[in-house]
């Protein structure tokens, strides 16, 4: 401190004017270095503020390569998920091909029966009715002549007159019974029509479902084009579903995490009895271990259960299998599964029993007599007996679900990561771009602080050059001036 | 070729990738179930009854300790009683022990049969002893519980610390009580202390000097519904 102070008063024993003389000093310092201080302060900003420009666009070039690699990551994943919808709704095709219009044949002789019958029918309506004899009308000419009063002629033309109205008669009946005839056939017709508008119908239906599955490709086609034509739109559609399908698969996992609790609450307790409830693996329990391994063993079987009957693909091993190979694999899990749950099953009731018999000791214990007392509601305690026992075996088949929103929450997870990386690098890159401005502005700002400092030596040098510009320029006038008198 | 190549290489990666999370999932929540679980300790408790003079009456209030030990003591854990007579020093005067079964089913039971024994000794105790031997009672309390070799060790001495050896009897020594709590319950005051209560403080004194002496932690609980203090970490 000594030091400092004699080091101040260097020049004076008057502090202050000691210090103004290392003012004057400094500054005429700062003033001489003026050139080298600015280049100093210029370069060297200027190189951090080339590294963070450099470091920045080194991160947006990360992040356009990883925003492009999840682009191609969605669309690949997008792709297979259309492949094998457009599979599926082939196979839907197929199966209503082979379930629906293999029939067509028989569906087709039905219908030309039918036609054949109501042709029939028709050409059997169309038949004409039997007309009177061909001599009628000479009769009926000779009948028309005028009597001359001859009794025989008049008999004779009286009989002729009444064979005619006869004949007339009969043909009158049978062109009746004709006609009926055929209105009865062509009652005999509605049916045949009737089926045959069935048959239509069905055919009709058919070919509607066909054109519906058709209509579907033909969207999903789109889509699939889409993709392939690696289109910003149909990436981003992607990842939409892929977020909504990460949060949805997200909360079912949550729930199946709370029932996992709730399942081993159920089993760790009783499981004291079968492994002892001393022993510890590091600082847990080695029951509440046995219990979380039988439970972690279901959700394991549960997984390959579902993966052998190919509704979730998270082993492709599995899926690779041969049908025989996989279904003794479905009959092992499901049979495994079995057991567990009857395990979990018999040791929720045995949880029952162990809290009855605490019950029991902490009455005896709490009460004055030391007598046990029976339970005030023992008609009812099977129901919780038999609930627990219910939720110890339900439970192992519920959680056995888990993986279906497991595999869509790690199938979604990798987008979900990509865009939390893109989102984490884009802001990285945000934040190096400000800095590079905010370096620059800081270099200008450090600049003119220095000038203020020696803003003394720095007016004077101002005044002094206007001084000698105005001097300059009177000399160059005057010059010019005597040039032109000359002139 | 390649393309098969490739297409083999992208299955092992969806395939390790599957496994790897399935694997990690699983871990974890095995992991958070027991990560926050400390393993506690087992224990072992000794009771002293003192059976002298007047403090036979005081048995009903050693019953409720019982009591309240056989609920709080677990699987794993030990516990004795015996009384406190003229001598200590034998096992004779062990009226129960046991150490509880891993298997909470057989507790229960080991505690139902300890109540019972307990119950039997006080219906049929008609009188005192007529000395008081307690330094007898603790070394045997202490040799107990070091045998069973739990972590936590605790002797509860249920008397009025009065102390009051037979003629011959040597006890005026170190006694060894490390790493033991010793805990006095329910010190009732004599008629004598009414007269000068320093008697009473320096009864006291005396014994937590002889436990600390020894290495031992002592406590002093009086108030029998603060049982619940009575299992304290040291």
């Amino acid at each position: 401190m000594n030091e400092l102070t004699s080091l101040i008063n260097l020049w004076s024993n008057n502090t202050a004017v000691s210090s103004l003389v290392w003012l004057v000093l400094l500054i005429t310092l700062l003033y001489l270095g003026r050139a080298q201080a600015h280049q100093l302060i210029f370069s060297s900003f200027r190189m951090l503020h080339t590294s963070l420009r450099l470091w920045a666009r080194s991160i947006n070039q990360l992040t356009n390569r990883l925003k492009q690699r999840n682009k191609e990551v969605l669309l690949a994943a997008g792709q297979v998920e259309l492949q094998t919808k457009i599979e599926r709704e082939f196979n839907r095709i197929s199966t209503i091909v082979q379930r629906d219009l293999s029939q067509y044949p028989a569906i087709h002789r039905e219908i030309k029966t039918a036609i054949e019958t109501v042709e029939n029918d028709y050409q059997n309506c169309a038949e004409s009715a039997p007309l009177p004899p061909a001599w009628g009308d000479v009769v009926a000419t000779i009948t028309a002549l005028p009597s001359n009063g001859d009794p025989t002629v008049n008999k004779i033309l009286e009989n002729i007159k009444q064979s005619i109205n006869d004949a007339q008669q009969q043909s009158m009946n049978a062109y009746q019974k004709s006609g009926s005839e055929r209105h009865k056939i062509l009652a005999k017709m509605q049916p045949d029509w009737r089926k045959l508008d069935d048959k239509m119908d069905l055919v009709k239906g058919k070919v509607d479902s066909l054109e519906e599955r058709g209509q579907i490709i033909d969207q999903q086609m789109e889509e699939y084009l889409s993709i392939r034509s690696g289109e910003d739109k149909a990436a981003n559609i992607l990842a939409t579903s892929s977020l909504t399908q990460f949060f949805i698969a997200g909360l079912v996992l949550a729930i199946a995490a709370l029932g996992g609790l709730i399942n081993f609450q159920l089993i760790a307790m009783p499981m004291s009895e079968m492994v002892g409830g001393t022993s510890y693996i590091g600082s847990v329990k080695t029951s509440d271990i046995a219990a979380m391994v039988i439970i972690l063993i279901e959700i394991a079987m549960g997984l390959f259960l579902l993966e052998s009957l190919r509704i979730t693909h998270l082993f492709p091993l599995i899926g690779s299998m041969d049908d025989k190979m996989r279904r003794r694999m479905m009959v092992i899990s499901f049979s495994i599964l079995f057991i567990l749950a009857g395990i979990e099953a018999s040791l929720a009731y045995m949880r029952d029993l162990l809290a009855l018999d605490n019950e029991a000791l902490q009455q005896a214990l709490m009460s004055a007599n030391g007598s046990e007392a029976a339970g005030s509601s023992a008609e009812f305690r099977w129901i919780p007996s038999v609930g627990q026992m219910i939720m110890g075996f339900i439970l192992p088949f519920a959680l056995a679900f888990i993986a279906i929103p497991l595999e869509s929450f790690i199938h979604s997870l990798r987008t979900v990561l990509g865009l939390l990386a893109t989102a984490i690098l884009r802001a990285l890159h945000l934040v190096l771009r400000s800095s590079a401005s905010l370096v620059t502005q800081a270099s200008k700002v450090i600049i003119s602080l220095y000038d203020l400092i020696i803003m003394v030596p720095l007016s004077i040098e101002n005044t002094i050059k206007k001084s000698a510009e105005k001097n300059t320029s009177k000399s160059i006038i005057k010059e010019e001036a005597k040039s032109g008198e000359l002139l | 070729m390649k393309n098969i190549m490739k297409a083999n290489i992208k299955a092992i990666k969806k395939n390790l990738l599957s496994t790897l999370t399935v694997t990690a999932l699983l871990t974890c929540t095995a992991l958070l179930s027991g990560c926050d679980e400390q393993k506690p300790a087992n224990k072992s408790v000794y009771l002293l009854l003192d059976t002298s003079g007047t403090y036979t009456k005081e048995l009903d209030k050693a019953q409720t300790i019982m009591n309240y030990l056989l609920a709080t003591l677990d699987s794993g854990d030990s516990i004795a009683i015996a009384r406190i007579d003229s001598g200590s020093f034998n096992e004779k005067d062990i009226i129960a022990k046991t150490t509880f079964d891993s298997r909470p089913s057989t507790t229960n039971n080991q505690k139902r049969v300890f109540k019972q024994q307990v119950d039997t000794f006080v219906t049929n105790l008609e009188k005192g002893s007529f000395k008081t031997d307690i330094t007898g009672g603790l070394i045997q309390a202490a040799d107990f519980v070091n045998e069973t070799e739990a972590g936590e060790k605790y002797v509860l001495i249920f008397s009025d610390l009065e102390e009051e050896l037979q003629k011959g009897h040597v006890r005026d020594f170190p006694i060894d009580v490390q790493g033991i709590s010793v805990v006095a319950l329910n010190v009732t005051k004599l008629r004598s202390d009414n007269i000068d209560p320093r008697e009473f403080k320096n009864r006291l004194n005396h014994w937590q000097e002889r436990v600390e002496d020894g290495g031992g932690n002592w406590r002093v609980l009086n108030d029998l519904e603060r049982l619940d203090r009575m299992f304290v970490q040291n």
